[in-house]
């Protein structure tokens, strides 16, 4: 009779340390996104025809010049992309150099898209079949990554860039910029 | 204005469960007390306000009111009327109010029903059953409110997740819900034996059936689901270990050892504590299935809403509810009386085995469901699957199926060996054969080369409890008995067959290229656009022949839903007796070819069978004790000669 006892106070305390566990993780923000195994590794080899008449296509050696650059990923079928346009246009205002890979996209389109929601971007290159956005480690778009003057990739943006991540990219760009 | 009939109906019934709790509490206590009185119609009428509640919203759904918002968020004018009508329950706030209702009317039920055991027991029950119920009155009312109004009336609703949208599915939530909520039947009774004392034969008699029919409602549901997954999803998989198919596993595992369990109690005054345990751990199972599946703390391929605060909500039900019987249990178990002992070679000896097996496979599905969730809180991430849940609940399932081969041919209290050599030889020629037929077949796993020979032999040893009897005369019990041990054979066969045989083809094809996958020939006929209510598709038209033989159909389709926009997967299946042909279609390549995928599934349609076996047998049981009870009341009332209680063969 003892030992049953000792056993079912220790299945109140098993019991106990599971609803603790769970109070724990409910209490932790739900992390939903995938981050790519690629931060922190050197920019993977492609060489992208233009999206876009007016501006040049992209390579992974534009990456390699010495000075930190922003790469967004977009297309002008992603809503999102254009509810991220103005900040990304702040960002180039401060100076920030924004190369972009238009996805799955088709060049009328992509002209269109630019001149309603405007331009920030350097260069821009044509990925119709998401391959780079694959070996890049992106899971969906819009994304943003900080890519230093070596090619090495130092954050990810995952989403939207709205206004409070501003800062947070310029910081990310200035710490690539002095790590390189 | 019948929204509002309905939530009025749900404010009463918890003021109904309110008073149920308090008369029963004192109607516990003192047998004479008048309020005891109330707990009974309390019960009732509780059972009739949330019928009424439920009511309200299929109402409002299938007349699509979006002026209620749980409408207006997960329905659509365009919809059928049969899937509006499952929308009901395919969303948060409309489930639980399934799951209260099916609560209220399982209470209902045993308060009118109900009158085997001892009064004070029976109003500690029902005080027990309003007490769990007001924790979930007071989460749907405060925190899942399904009859909101909303101020701005929208002009079209959301639709529903196209998933959903499926014949099966629409009633696989009621089912297992069923299934899970009945199973709190069993809880309350379980915490009216210990607030008693009164643990005996007859408290496990009356609890049986009630678990019984929780017990087939949940095999029927999990069946289901399978089913559903496995021609829905598009993988060709019939079991995934996904977290929510293991919320509905665990409380099954938890009911199938209660079952057996409260037979060696009704039996043999054996178990006693162990089967309290039970009917404490298999609601628990059900609760904390809610939990995981609603809270999302876990990842899982079935998309929940997820609601942080609803989570923290449930966490606490579960806390108080599992906590407390726990903390009752531990306090109240020296007053359980030992029971009968009994020797290892009897029946109660092979139902213990029965039991440890089972409650083992729920500890392993358990760990392996929790364990991301603990190593999360380390920032490891870890998925736990098949190459975990197959082998390490192998470990404890195949012997088991031995034991069960044996089990139901011993007597209670001491048997000897050599009394069962004769049918046990015959099993053991069974499998010999099997075993020598498999080594033909190169390449089988080591699972589902056992399956095979496990399931040949238990198949023989289900029937042979129904050696030497009377087969007109055997009790409906001994025959569900067998029949639900028959399906546990045939469903490990169709596991065993399927992964040891099937053959899978991915092919990219033209029209009119020639596809072959195991025995079947066939051709890409055409492929053409198809629409229906709410949905365009294209359709590959394939003609498949097997073995030569006459041309089928196949037509599966690539689903476009528009409300909301969703890519779906409509297999083609054609069934044989001896197999399933699993024909899948994908998109169309650059180059114009369509990408096809074919599985040649042999026996695979024996899961679900064998699924629908065991519940079948159950069903026997539950007849064969009902019809048996109520000719015994029936005798009883009118002085005649009562009839003996049936034999404690079987379940039920």
């Amino acid at each position: 009779m003892k030992q049953l006892r000792i056993t079912l106070w220790i299945i109140v305390a098993i019991a106990g340390s599971l609803f603790a566990l769970f109070a724990y993780q409910l209490s932790q923000p739900k992390d939903e996104f995938v981050r790519s195994a690629m931060v922190g590794e050197q920019i993977p080899e492609f060489d992208l025809e233009p999206a876009f008449a007016d501006r040049p296509g992209l390579s992974s050696a534009d990456f390699a010049n010495g000075e930190p650059a922003l790469l967004n990923l977009f297309g002008s079928w992603c809503i999102p992309c254009r509810v991220e346009a103005p900040q990304l246009e702040a960002l180039e205002r401060q100076g920030a150099t924004i190369h972009a890979i238009a996805l799955r996209d088709r060049e009328e389109d992509v002209a269109r898209f630019l001149s309603a929601y405007g331009n920030p971007f350097t260069r821009i290159g044509r990925d119709d079949i998401s391959e780079i956005q694959f070996a890049l480690g992106a899971s969906g778009v819009p994304e943003t990554f900080v890519v230093d003057g070596s090619g090495r990739i130092t954050y990810q943006h995952i989403g939207i860039v709205a206004e409070g991540d501003i800062p947070v990219l310029m910081e990310e760009l200035r710490k690539a910029g002095s790590g390189s | 204005m019948i929204p509002e009939i309905g939530l009025a109906a749900l404010w009463l019934a918890a003021a109904l469960a309110l008073l149920q709790l308090f008369a029963g509490l004192v109607g516990s206590r003192t047998e004479t007390a008048e309020i005891a009185a109330l707990a009974r119609p309390a019960a009732a009428l509780q059972a009739f306000l949330c019928t009424v509640a439920f009511g309200a919203l299929l109402y409002a759904f299938a007349v699509t009111d979006l002026s209620v918002k749980l409408v207006a968020t997960n329905s659509h004018s365009m919809k059928p009327m049969i899937f509006k009508l499952s929308g009901a329950w395919g969303n948060h706030e409309g489930s639980m109010l399934l799951w209260i209702t099916v609560m209220a009317l399982a209470g209902g039920a045993i308060a009118l029903i109900e009158r085997r055991l001892p009064e004070k027991t029976m109003m500690a029950t029902l005080a027990a059953q309003a007490f769990v119920g007001l924790g979930f009155y007071a989460f749907l009312l405060l925190s899942s409110n399904p009859f909101e109004r909303l101020v701005e009336i929208p002009p079209e609703g959301n639709g529903l997740n196209p998933l959903l949208q499926d014949v099966g599915l629409a009633f696989h939530p009621p089912t297992l819900y069923i299934g899970y909520v009945g199973l709190s039947i069993a809880f309350s009774f379980a915490l009216a034996a210990l607030l008693t004392r009164n643990v005996t034969p007859d408290f496990a008699r009356v609890m049986r059936p009630w678990v019984l029919a929780a017990w087939i409602f949940l095999t029927v549901g999990i069946t289901a689901g399978s089913y559903w997954a496995y021609y829905e999803l598009g993988w060709g998989g019939w079991w995934f270990w996904d977290p929510v198919e293991n919320a509905s596993l665990m409380p099954w595992l938890a009911a199938t050892a209660l079952l057996h369990s409260a037979s060696v109690l009704a039996a043999r005054d054996a178990l006693r504590t162990w089967t309290i345990m039970l009917g404490v751990i298999a609601f628990s199972m059900s609760m904390v299935g809610t939990f995981l599946v609603r809270s999302g703390i876990l990842t899982s391929v079935h998309a929940f809403a997820v609601d942080p605060q609803r989570g923290s909500f449930i966490l606490a039900l579960l806390v108080l509810y599992i906590g407390g019987a726990l903390v009752l249990f531990a306090l109240r178990a020296n007053t359980i009386a030992e029971g009968e002992r009994f020797s290892a070679l009897s029946r109660e000896g092979a139902l213990v085995v029965n039991n440890i097996g089972l409650t083992a496979i729920l500890g392993v599905v358990l760990i392996g469901t929790l364990y991301p969730l603990f190593t999360e809180a380390f920032d490891v991430r870890v998925s736990v699957g098949p190459p975990y849940f197959n082998p390490v609940s192998a470990i404890f399932f195949l012997p088991m199926m031995l034991v069960l081969m044996v089990g139901p041919l011993l007597r209670w209290r001491n048997d000897r060996a050599g009394r069962l050599t004769k049918p046990l030889a015959i099993v053991g020629v069974v499998m010999v054969a099997v075993l020598a037929c498999s080594l033909f077949f190169d390449n089988i796993g080591l699972l589902p080369f056992l399956g095979l020979v496990l399931a040949a032999g238990l198949a023989v040893a289900s029937f042979a409890p129904l050696f030497g009897r009377a087969l007109g005369r055997t009790p409906l019990t001994i025959w569900g008995m067998c029949i639900a041990h028959f399906g546990i054979a045939v469903a490990i066969f169709g596991m065993s067959a399927d992964t040891a045989f099937q053959e899978e083809r991915l092919v990219a094809a033209n029209i009119g290229d020639v596809i072959e996958v195991g025995p079947w020939t066939g051709q890409l006929q055409t492929v053409n656009a198809v629409a229906g209510p709410n949905w365009t598709a294209m359709q590959a038209n394939l003609l498949m022949s097997y073995e030569g033989g006459a041309a089928q159909e196949a037509r599966p389709q690539s689903r476009n839903f528009w409300t909301p926009t969703m890519q779906t997967s409509e297999v083609a299946l054609l069934t044989r007796w001896n197999g399933q042909l699993y024909v899948a279609v994908g998109n169309q390549g650059d180059d114009g070819r369509w990408q096809l995928r074919l599985w040649w599934k042999p026996f695979v349609t024996f899961i679900w069978y064998g699924g629908l076996l065991i519940a079948l047998g159950g069903t026997l049981s539950l007849v064969g004790r009902v019809v048996g009870d109520v000719r015994r009341r029936r005798q009883q009332a009118s002085g005649e000669k009562v009839d003996e209680e049936l034999p404690e063969g079987a379940l039920a």
